[in-house]
């Protein structure tokens, strides 16, 4: 098992995918002669050419839809996103068509698109590029998303996104690009859509977490344990639609208490839903209220020392968590 | 053209009235000036007057209700006219805790203007930053927990229990108001149900006594909830507004008793037989302390004094309050003009006043206006005690029994005595001390030299 970088995993699945189906391509905003803006793609138009890396211009809302319109007629598109706030220029195309077109179609034609890209706060790139829409997405009936913590994670969802029959939107994330782990090597390594991931076991509590916050919550359970003995179960929501909704039930009924942590904003949040999944299957399980963290419910901050705050990190997980157990901080 | 008769506003301080009893019923004529009905207020029951020509078309108001100032109590019209419907048809008479809720609300507003008043709060400074955003992403959480422990104060004794503990305590028998809980706020977790039954110390307890004890005993005294009615709620508000705005400051001098429990025994041997028209009256204690009470003031008049905030009004004549035990009750009927009533006449309206009083029969002018007030539990065997003063006075004096005890004579004999202990519950704001014991020892004076009241 090799040790890689989150881009680089993507990258692998990318290339590997690309090599296994000749229908796949990759389009996008520089995704091919200028290797990426975040060097996802890098190499990939050397190794691969024009007809599977393919520069776009700067207009969302045309080569979605191109990419909709070809993966209707069977081809599988891979579209970035230099940033995933740009998609809000393709709504319509991102949410209204791609979710609609199976169903309307009365099921005889997929859309087998991946749109994928950092979608992520806290890098000082202001308000109008930081944003995490996983929440809005999976509001579409007919759209699947889903957020990789790790680089394992990120390569085996993107693989599954590729050969998913309907649109997926990947949302990565580019303070996670340089981060490493061990990815296996099989050229077959997927992991399914719709599966949770228990990064850590625990009994004093479920910290329930998807994206970067996963590791916020891992770094966290690390001071938990060794600092007040407090045995903190994390859960990588990995696919917030579709939903592992078992993974979650089955820890936090053990755990009785469930900590939702992400970066999305908290007003009708992925951690909102969640939050009802667990009152209404685990009610009789819980020793304490569910707890959430999320961002700052405000417009990413420009003020670096400011904007620092609006995401949650270890510390405020670790202050929640004392505060839920009723531990002195 | 039917007319509604509304619950008229029969004293200064009412705000309710409690219907006691129709006079008239549906179907009765009545004519201006006729009483119709009974209604008992915070200070008496007193008849309310028609003044109206007709025919009772509908009673609103059924015996016992309590209704506000203003609210429909009956309809008069020709006879055979519909009574005109009343706004809300039985929910226009109002309860008392209309009106409770109606002051909460007001009571509520000043706390907002203050909210409010500290609104401009100025921009966060850089090194607060950090923790405001932090409590902005708590901020949902925090509100949830402010609103569970506001909910809490007002549950009362509703305990805090997870569902989880809640459902172990039961798998496990266990009683959960004998378990502690450590969760935040008190709740009971998890943990707290698993220690109690490792310890063993949540066990439901025995309901009963064991079979063999006999069937249970019957109740020792009946119990029951009682409505507080207009007076109780009057004497309530009355006193809690004394004690809270009056300082009280405490003074008791003892007297001896002999002369006046002889100036009594004489007056009444030859007074008592006689008939009224010769002169003939009984003499309480009372009478007489009512009486020294107000010729002391003469001696020391800062007695009677009036706290009004900005001023201190000294009060020209004696408006002697004396309190009147009643069935439910205590009211403090006046003296109009002690100062210028001879004993008998002072006598002669107390008595007056306490049968009134006893068949709430007081008007309100008789129960207001005060300046001074007289308590005495003596008759109970009560040898010294302290009252609370009866607003707007500055004192409020409280006479206890005359009790036979040994004492040290003026030639150092051990003898027989017969001592009164009089108290004195003074408002700091008006009077201190040296004012009050000034008083004590005027009253002291008249006391032991009763024939001073006689001239």
């Amino acid at each position: 098992m090799a040790v890689i970088t989150y881009r680089q995993a993507i990258k692998d699945a990318l290339a590997e995918e690309i090599t296994r189906d000749e229908n796949v391509f990759v389009m996008g905003e520089e995704v091919a002669q200028y290797n990426g803006a975040y060097k996802v793609t890098e190499g990939l138009w050397t190794r691969f050419g024009d007809k599977r890396l393919v520069d776009a211009p700067i207009s969302e809302a045309g080569f979605i839809g191109l990419a909709i319109g070809s993966a209707m007629m069977g081809l599988r598109p891979v579209v970035e996103m230099m940033f995933f706030s740009f998609v809000y220029v393709a709504w319509d195309q991102a949410v209204n068509n791609a979710s609609s077109v199976r169903y309307m179609s009365g099921g005889q034609i997929n859309v087998p698109l991946v749109i994928r890209g950092p979608a992520n706060g806290g890098t000082n790139v202001g308000a109008t590029h930081s944003h995490t829409p996983e929440n809005l997405v999976a509001n579409f009936p007919g759209l699947k998303v889903v957020c990789p913590a790790t680089p394992a994670d990120a390569k085996g969802l993107m693989k599954s996104a590729i050969r998913d029959n309907d649109p997926v939107f990947v949302m990565e994330s580019t303070v996670l690009y340089g981060e490493e782990g061990e990815v296996p090597d099989d050229e077959d390594f997927i992991i399914p859509l719709g599966k949770a991931d228990v990064k850590r076991k625990g009994k004093d509590l479920s910290i329930i977490a998807h994206g970067r916050s996963v590791l916020m919550a891992l770094q966290a359970a690390e001071e938990l344990k060794e600092k007040h003995n407090i045995d903190a179960e994390v859960v990588d929501l990995r696919s917030i639609r579709p939903l592992d909704e078992e993974t979650i039930i089955e820890s936090v009924k053990k755990t009785g208490r469930a900590l939702l942590v992400e970066e999305n904003k908290p007003y009708s949040g992925v951690g909102a839903q969640i939050s009802h999944l667990i009152q209404r299957r685990c009610f009789d399980y819980l020793d304490a209220p569910v707890h959430r963290l999320s961002a700052v419910d405000a417009p990413a901050f420009y003020s670096p020392p400011v904007e620092k705050v609006q995401l949650p990190e270890a510390p405020l997980i670790i202050r929640e968590t004392l505060d839920m157990l009723n531990v002195k901080r | 053209m039917a007319e509604i008769i509304e619950m008229p506003k029969l004293s200064d301080t009412m705000t309710t009235g409690t219907l006691v009893n129709w006079l008239k019923q549906e179907g009765d004529s009545v004519s201006a000036g006729d009483m119709i009905c009974e209604v008992e207020t915070d200070k008496a029951t007193m008849e309310v007057e028609c003044f109206e020509d007709g025919v009772i078309l509908k009673l609103y108001a059924q015996e016992g209700d309590s209704v506000a100032i203003g609210q429909p109590i009956c309809a008069v019209g020709e006879k055979g006219e519909e009574a005109p419907a009343v706004e809300s048809g039985g929910d226009s008479v109002s309860s008392g805790d209309d009106k409770a809720a109606q002051e909460t609300e007001s009571k509520a507003q000043p706390a907002q203007d203050e909210a409010s008043s500290q609104e401009p709060k100025q921009a966060p400074k850089p090194a607060e930053a950090e923790t405001k955003a932090e409590d902005a992403q708590k901020a949902e959480e925090q509100d949830v927990e402010d609103e569970e422990k506001a909910a809490d104060t007002t549950e009362g004794p509703d305990i805090r229990v997870s569902p989880l503990a809640r459902k172990l305590a039961k798998e496990k028998g266990l009683d959960l108001t004998l378990i502690k809980g450590t969760g935040p706020a008190g709740r009971i977790v998890r943990d707290d149900v698993l220690k109690a039954e490792k310890e063993g110390t949540a066990k439901p307890q025995p309901k009963q006594a064991p079979a063999a004890a006999s069937a249970p005993a019957a109740p020792f005294i009946e119990e029951k909830t009682f409505k507080v009615t207009n007076m109780r709620g009057a004497i309530a508000r009355a006193l809690v507004g004394s004690k809270a705005q009056s300082p009280h400051f405490y003074l008791q001098i003892e007297v001896d008793g002999k002369p006046i429990t002889d100036l009594r025994a004489a007056l009444n041997h030859k007074l008592t037989n006689l008939p009224p028209e010769q002169g003939g009256v009984k003499f309480t204690v009372n009478d007489l302390i009512l009486k020294a009470a107000t010729e002391a003031v003469r001696r020391v008049p800062a007695i009677n004094r009036e706290w009004k905030g900005d001023t201190i009004i000294q009060h020209g004549g004696v408006q002697l309050a004396f309190g009147v035990a009643i069935d439910d009750g205590l009211l403090t009927p006046v003296i109009r003009d002690a100062h210028a009533k001879s004993l008998r006449q002072i006598a002669h309206e107390a008595k007056e006043l306490i049968g009134k009083a006893r068949n709430k029969k007081l008007k309100p002018d008789e129960m207001s206006g005060s300046t001074l007030t007289v308590t005495n539990l003596g008759m109970f065997g009560i040898s010294d005690f302290y009252g609370i003063i009866n607003p707007p006075n500055a004192a409020i004096l409280s006479v206890g029994a005359t009790v036979k005890t040994p004492i040290v004579d003026e030639n150092d004999n051990i003898t027989i005595g017969y001592r009164m202990k009089v108290g004195l519950s003074g408002d700091h704001r008006v009077i201190d001390g040296a004012v009050g014991a000034q008083y004590l020892s005027a009253l002291k004076d008249v006391l032991e030299t009763p024939s001073v009241m006689l001239v």
